[in-house]
């Protein structure tokens, strides 16, 4: 029997507010253990919540990003449970009534038709601290509690995807949106931008929804992919036996490649959510919505058109250069300076993105700025080097950080487009190989390419291509007499 | 020489310098010590950082830099957080506890001038009506050291009627500023929902508790809640809105006012000897010019049960922080997690904190959740609609305190539901959020103090406060004292 997946996730961002969600805490990464408390997020005894109005601009502006309906009143919840690192008992978070319902997002996943995937809700909540089990002896936990209190937003996504390559696109559209909105730095390494997946598989073509585990611990997007993957087999292989699927939550191991249960739903927490009495019900006025409309920047599906419109690109490169607002700016900044865009694209995506990778460097670590790229690609535009000499130029520039016209220069790169220097060196060419000259004559013309080869050997490369072709073919054929 | 005065009269001789505040300071100390030992109203007292408070007032008043109540001594119910000494909240779970900071209304009445004496003693947590859950003891009522004093700001109510302080502070959740008060003969206030910040009171049930002041006048009172009353920053459900000139408040004329009184108030269990008194205040408001008439709060019968179902469910909530991992008590050796988590907590709250914890827990969880949370909120939706509609016809709202006076020792600590009906008259207005008033209007054949209890619509402090003084100008009830204290 042929099964398909079905995948919904729910995507916790941390907000990047310098703040906490109820205290004036920071939350800044990385800082000493428990530096960054207060008696507030410590959950002091006759300590009270006071809600961070950013983070609230900040979920609305995702909201809108996602074109989802903004509650004009939502509320905060108590979710009730015992551990270490919740220092009050509860977390405050957002039930029944969250601040966002009814979103969606168009998703283009890389070998599929694009897609929207419906969001179902995005609320807030704070985050827990962290219990550390190394370091410390035999069976001790120590606890961190500089994280407790961070603003998160949970986006609880419709079980709309149908393949892990759908949902990593959903992932990575979303992680974009975070980025370009600037409400989230998107780090999954530091949990800033972290994922569970909803799996279950039904028949092929059956309409019911089969029994869904939850993957927790999905660091990164190939996790995601892999982690996915894994489950549908390993659900597939459970029902082939004749099994059932137990509804569970499930840790993905990535050193293992498995997926493998933490807990059952029976035996999970009942978190007796109700209204925190502490805060007033949060109510978001039209005015503040449209000043976040107001203050939304270019999101990457209006820039993908427009880069195709204003640029000419094809959808592919459009939606890779759009992937990021830091990309996007670059590329931007290189047609700036007046360069082809398609070479343009072509030189920041093939070249640079390439380079980049290898390295595992992040575009707004390049060291090339985007004005020196666009004079390299006017270099090729202007004839000054070949599209093949640009790539010889682009390694210095990649390496040392310089602009190409030092490279140059300095490597005597300049292209030979001097008429008579290049007869000179055909001539030579011509001289040297009589055999092939007679082929030639005989009507072999593909011996052209021979000596365009050995020109452009003899010059470095740096002959002009097409003139070397027309300069060959008529000295040739003068010989035809 | 305390003995004799009231707050408002101590506030007047600082600043006429007819005696110093390390005087009345010190002379509260020694009746603290000397006669405490009796009553166990204090949980601990202050007596270096108080004189050291007590000079520094004396010198604002000779600079003529007298504060509202500079120099006045008062104590704080163990339940609001103070940095000085501890914060026990009178349970073994917070035996050592050391706040780092103070509360709202513990700072507002400190930049007021005022001294602070010691904490007094409380039910655990607040959960109480007889002071008798307090892990330090029960507290005894100086009118008669075997009757209960109320709870749960008892320790207040009794330190205050045996002058051990001039003033003191209280929380009041379902009547635990007032019940005391009507208990102990003093006068007591609860404020509207959201006048005086929670930030500091460590919570027991956050939509219902409300600091308040006790003391032995109604212009104490009022003294006490202009420094404490006012938007918190730090308290989202404080209210944001100018405060009242509460000590301009008293004198107002009461003709015209009109007093409505429940029919549902007088039912069974209500004291014949209660009632009396009762009734002959009705008939002195009469005489000062107020209407009285009979008015209905058909919900009112619901407010102990609807009471029960919010404030143990949010204490529930609000008790989870104490689990043994950071600040409190910690059970020794625990074999796990769970247990350290269970055994911390069998240990930490006393019983009736953890009957509290298990109904909060129970009415929350799911399957129960609608027919006992949810209804219960809709049930307190009615009760405040009740109210609204009491308060387009009348001023004030009037009755008992208490069903009964004082009740002895033990009496009823075997029985929750009778224990919990003492707060019958007192739990709506924390439902609905208005103001309530407690003071004395007589006594119990047995010779105890019986309360005075009126409610005004929201913020309407100042009409309260302006009865029960005028009434208090009328009437000697207040300034009766326990003897042999
Ligand atoms: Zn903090």
């Amino acid at each position: 029997m042929e099964f398909e997946p079905v995948i919904g996730l729910e995507v916790h961002a941390q907000l990047s507010t310098k703040s906490k969600l109820f205290c004036g805490c920071s939350t800044q990464y990385g800082a000493e253990a428990n530096t960054q408390t207060c008696p507030v997020c410590l959950g002091m005894p006759g300590t009270l919540p006071v809600l961070n109005r950013e983070a609230v601009r900040m979920a609305v502006m995702m909201g809108l990003a996602v074109e989802a309906e903004v509650r004009p009143r939502s509320v905060f919840a108590r979710k009730n449970y015992f551990y270490p690192d919740l220092p009050k008992g509860y977390q405050t978070s957002q039930y029944e009534l969250p601040l966002i319902e009814h979103g969606r997002l168009r998703t283009e996943p890389e070998d599929g038709e694009p897609k929207v995937v419906g969001i179902t809700r995005i609320h807030m909540e704070e985050d827990a601290g962290k219990s550390l089990h190394e370091g410390f002896g035999e069976g001790v936990t120590a606890i961190d509690l500089n994280r407790t209190g961070t603003p998160l937003i949970e986006i609880v996504s419709e079980p709309d995807m149908r393949s892990p390559q759908e949902a990593v696109a959903y992932l990575k559209k979303l992680h974009s949106i975070v980025r370009y909105l600037e409400i989230c730095d998107g780090n999954m390494q530091e949990g800033s931008f972290r994922c569970d997946a909803n799996v279950s598989i039904r028949p092929m073509g059956s309409e019911e929804f089969g029994t869904r585990t939850e993957l927790k611990n999905l660091n990164s997007f190939r996790n995601v992919e892999r982690a996915i993957t894994f489950e549908m087999a390993r659900q597939q292989e459970v029902l082939e036996d004749g099994g059932h699927i137990t509804q569970e939550t499930r840790l993905w191991d990535a050193d293992k490649g498995e997926t493998r249960s933490m807990r059952t739903k029976e035996e999970a927490n009942d978190y007796r959510y109700f209204p925190c009495p502490d805060l007033l019900p949060l109510d978001v006025p039209e005015t503040l919505v449209e000043e976040a409309r107001g203050s939304l920047p270019e999101l990457p599906d209006a820039k993908r058109e427009r880069f195709m419109t204003e640029f000419g690109l094809k959808d592919y490169d459009a939606s890779v250069l759009t992937t990021s607002r830091e990309l996007a700016g670059y590329y931007e900044r290189v047609v700036a300076t007046g360069a082809d865009a398609k070479l343009a694209a072509n030189w920041t995506m093939v070249e640079l993105l390439g380079a980049l990778n290898k390295d595992g460097r992040d575009i707004t670590e390049s060291p090339i700025s985007a004005e020196n790229l666009g004079v390299l690609v006017q270099r090729i535009e202007d004839e000054t080097i070949s599209g093949k000499i640009a790539k010889q130029v682009f390694e210095p520039m990649y390496a040392e950080g310089i602009d190409p016209d030092t490279v140059i220069e300095r490597e005597g790169l300049k292209q030979i487009t001097d008429t008579s220097a290049i007869e000179a060196v055909v001539d030579e060419v011509i001289g040297e190989n009589e055999g092939q000259v007679q082929q030639y004559l005989d009507g072999k013309d593909k011996v052209l390419g021979f000596f365009v080869g050995q020109v452009m050997k003899k010059t470095g490369g740096k002959a002009n291509p097409q003139q070397v072709n027309q300069i060959v073919k008529e000295k040739l054929d003068a010989r035809k007499g | 020489m305390v003995r004799e005065l009231t707050l408002s009269r101590i506030r007047q001789g600082l600043r006429e310098k007819e005696f110093s505040s390390r005087e009345v300071t010190q002379a509260y100390l020694d009746r603290i010590e000397e006669l405490d030992p009796r009553l166990n109203s204090f949980t601990q007292s202050f007596r270096e950082a108080a004189m050291a408070a007590a000079d520094a007032a004396d010198e604002r008043i000779a600079r003529g830099e007298a504060r509202p109540l500079e120099g006045v001594p008062i104590a704080h119910k163990d339940l609001l957080a103070t940095v000085e000494g501890r914060t026990t909240c009178a349970s073994k779970m917070l035996e050592d506890y050391r706040s780092p900071f103070d509360a709202t209304v513990v700072e507002r009445l400190a930049a007021a001038g005022a001294v602070v004496v010691g904490k007094t003693n409380l039910d655990e947590f607040a959960m109480g009506s007889s002071n008798e859950t307090s892990y330090f003891g029960p507290v005894r009522n100086p009118w008669n050291t075997e009757t209960v004093p109320g709870g749960s700001s008892g320790g207040s109510g009794a330190a205050v009627a045996a002058r051990l302080c001039a003033g003191a502070t209280g929380t009041d959740t379902g009547g635990s500023i007032r019940q005391p008060a009507a208990l102990c003969g003093v006068t007591g206030l609860k404020p509207t929902y959201g006048r005086c910040s929670r930030y500091g009171l460590v919570a027991f049930a956050s939509s219902l508790d409300q600091p308040g002041p006790m003391a032995p006048t109604a212009e104490d009172c009022a003294h006490m809640l202009g420094a404490m009353a006012g938007h918190d920053e730090r308290d989202s459900t404080s209210v944001d809105r100018p405060v009242d000139d509460y000590p301009g408040a008293l004198e107002g004329d009461l003709s015209g006012k009109v007093i409505g009184v429940p029919a549902e108030f007088f039912t069974e269990g209500l004291a014949p000897d209660v009632e009396r008194a009762v009734r002959a205040a009705l008939d002195q408001y009469r005489e000062l010019g107020a209407e009285v008439r009979e008015i209905h709060l058909p919900h009112y019968p619901y407010a102990i049960p609807t009471y029960q179902v919010i404030s143990a469910a949010e204490a529930s909530s609000n008790l989870a922080r104490f689990d043994g991992v950071r600040y409190t008590h910690r059970t020794v050796e625990p074999e796990n997690l769970v247990d350290m988590y269970e055994s911390t907590r069998a240990e930490g709250f006393g019983a009736e904190v953890q009957r509290r914890i298990m109904v909060g827990t129970f009415v929350l969880s799911a399957g129960y959740y609608d027919a006992y949370y949810l209804k219960a909120q809709k049930v307190r939706t009615r009760i405040r609609d009740d109210f609204a509609k009491a308060f387009e016809e009348v001023d004030l709202i009037a009755g008992p305190t208490s069903p009964t006076a004082a009740f002895g020792i033990g009496e009823k600590a075997a029985d929750p539901i009778a224990m919990y009906l003492s707060d019958l008259y007192t739990t709506a207005a924390n439902l609905a959020g208005v103001p309530g008033i407690s003071f004395p209007c007589g006594f119990s054949e047995g010779g105890l103090p019986v309360g005075m209890h009126l409610m005004a619509n929201f913020f309407r402090e100042d009409l309260l406060l302006n009865a029960a003084h005028r009434y208090q100008q009328a009437t000697d009830w207040h300034t009766r004292i326990p003897e042999g204290f």
